[in-house]
């Protein structure tokens, strides 16, 4: 009765307050265009997307048309024939050039680079828009860097005390952990044992399960309106991807490779073999790549769609401003943010998930073993 | 593609890269280590804590059956017991019945042969009296009958009717 009667009440503050701001922004911006605000929208959703060198809270538009951004700057750390560090408070959002050891830098607010420059701040572009400046390695802590570090450390966080409460508590998980055990076992019981097998799953388990977590937290981060999206860069999921490649191939069995280099086994003469192996092998050795590349582009592309998707539909409340667009962006965006949920911790289950599958070619000793039992029978 | 190579930012995946891997080994050594050994080992503790039920249970039941087998040997040693003194209960009766019987037989028997020479002696005392008591009529009737002549005369003559009738 009671949570009805606070739907009803939630239901009719959403009414007055669209109602009024529909009002203050005919009467604000009745200048411009859904078209132009179109314009602005993308650009903003895009914006939103990107990596950026401060954490930025909100935004808002002062009454003398002055723009302020709300937030704190982060460490920007440049490497352009020696070391630059400094706050990026002192780019003022692409708005001042920042002199360091005889360098001038400057931010390009179209994609959120830094470039050096002259004094003056000048960039020089081509024609499709790109900028000609050199661009120096950018090290810089930045919002996903900062992020990265703040799961990091609630993981590490969350985690040690899960560990710990054993030790109190005879065995049993307290608090937090409570949530979080049944988890571990799941990703032990359903994911590592049946794709890596009982005898060798143990020695992935720590990386299948920092990465579920990992990817899933933050996942879940790039659902608040923080503006956080780690999980939907190229360069996170590619750095995943990598460690998954590279535990792939360096833990791989005599029989992973034998099934790379040799896929048809014994029961064929080499004759034969060569002609189906100048095509075959070829195949194997891309499949080696494309397993991980599938694993970060799926991330990357799933991670980037749902923000992209989230966005345009609160943005069609800006663009329309009628009373027809405000519940729909509202009501759609709202459905969405129930899949993104769902999406977070499915795209997390299915890179651990892919994962543990690539681990478990890599370590298969199975074949071969069914072979011993062979001979062991017939002796 | 283009977008991609120029999103792709060389200082976060460095970032990325060194954070995680860091993340990976302090988790490995302070979280996932623990909780996994004390996760197995809870496991292990329960699976144990099963098994000795089950032989527990096992157990039990072997006792169980013992006892019923226990039970089943006093049962049956109890239903000899009972038979057996059924049968010398039965022995017992049948003897006093053969015992009492022949003694009565025995009882009759004598009663029988008292009752036999009392009757004898009974038998010849009435014999006597019977004898002594027809003398003792005769005499008297013949005595009142002889008193005058013609009926002397005709008894004679009657007993000598009957003589020649016979």
């Amino acid at each position: 009765m009671q949570g009805k009667r606070l739907i009803h009440l939630l239901i009719g503050l959403y009414f007055s307050t669209t109602a009024l701001t529909v009002y203050a922004s005919d009467s604000k911006e009745g200048g411009q265009t859904p078209a132009e605000r179109k314009v602005e929208v993308s650009a903003y959703v895009n914006h939103h997307n990107l990596d950026t060198h401060d954490f930025g809270l909100f935004s808002y538009t002062g009454s003398n048309g002055e723009h302020h951004q709300v937030g704190f700057p982060l460490p920007v750390i440049l490497w352009a024939d020696g070391l630059h560090v400094f706050s990026s408070g002192a780019l003022h959002h692409g708005e001042s050039v920042v002199a360091s050891k005889g360098k001038y830098f400057v931010l390009d607010t179209h994609a959120y680079k830094i470039y050096e420059t002259n004094a003056q701040g000048t960039l020089n572009y081509d024609q499709d828009h790109h900028v000609l400046n050199q661009a120096p390695l950018d090290f810089s802590i930045t919002k996903s860097v900062f992020m990265i570090m703040v799961v990091g450390l609630l993981l590490i966080l969350i985690f040690r005390s899960l560990a710990k409460s054993y030790a109190t508590n005879q065995g049993l998980p307290v608090g937090v952990g409570r949530f979080f055990e049944p988890i571990v076992i799941f990703i032990r019981d359903d994911i590592a044992i049946p794709n890596i097998g009982a005898e060798k799953y143990q020695r992935y388990m720590p990386y299948l399960l920092t990465v579920f977590f990992f990817i899933w937290f933050l996942n879940l981060f790039g659902l608040t309106p923080l503006g956080v999206n780690v999980t939907g860069n190229i360069a996170v999921t590619s750095a995943l991807a990598i460690i998954t490649f590279l535990i792939t191939n360096f833990t791989g069995t005599k029989d992973y490779w034998k099934h790379i280099f040799d896929p048809l086994g014994h029961g064929m003469p080499w004759s034969a073999k060569i002609p189906l192996y100048i095509i075959l092998i070829p195949i194997e050795i891309l499949g080696i790549f494309i397993k991980p590349f599938s694993l970060l582009i799926r991330l990357y592309a799933n991670m980037q769609a749902g923000h992209i998707v989230l966005g345009s539909l609160i943005g069609l409340i800006y663009i329309f401003q009628n009373w027809l667009a405000g519940p729909l962006g509202l009501g759609l965006s709202f459905a969405i943010s129930f899949i993104e949920l769902l999406v977070a911790l499915l795209q997390a289950y299915i890179f651990t998930m892919l994962s543990a599958l690539y681990f478990g070619f890599a370590s298969e000793t199975h074949e071969h073993a069914v072979e011993h039992d062979g001979e062991l029978q017939h002796l | 593609m283009e977008k991609l190579i120029g999103e792709f930012s060389v200082g976060l995946f460095f970032w990325q890269t060194l954070l995680f891997v860091a993340m990976l080994f302090i988790l490995k050594k302070y979280a996932w280590k623990p909780i996994l050994d004390a996760v197995n080992e809870r496991e292990e503790g329960i699976k144990k804590a099963l098994e000795s039920a089950v032989q527990a249970k096992k157990e039990m039941a072997s006792m169980n059956a013992d006892n019923e087998k226990l039970l089943q040997e006093a049962r049956s040693e109890r239903d000899a017991m009972l038979k057996e003194a059924r049968e010398i209960k039965a022995k017992l009766i049948g003897d006093a019945k053969d015992e009492a019987k022949s003694e009565a037989d025995k009882i009759i028997i004598q009663a029988q042969a008292a009752i036999q020479s009392e009757k004898k002696a009974a038998i010849a005392e009435i014999k006597d009296q019977v004898a002594s008591l027809s003398i003792d009529i005769a005499e008297k009737v013949i005595k009142q009958a002889l008193s005058r002549d013609d009926q002397q005369q005709k008894l004679v003559k009657d007993l000598l009717d009957d003589t020649a009738l016979n």
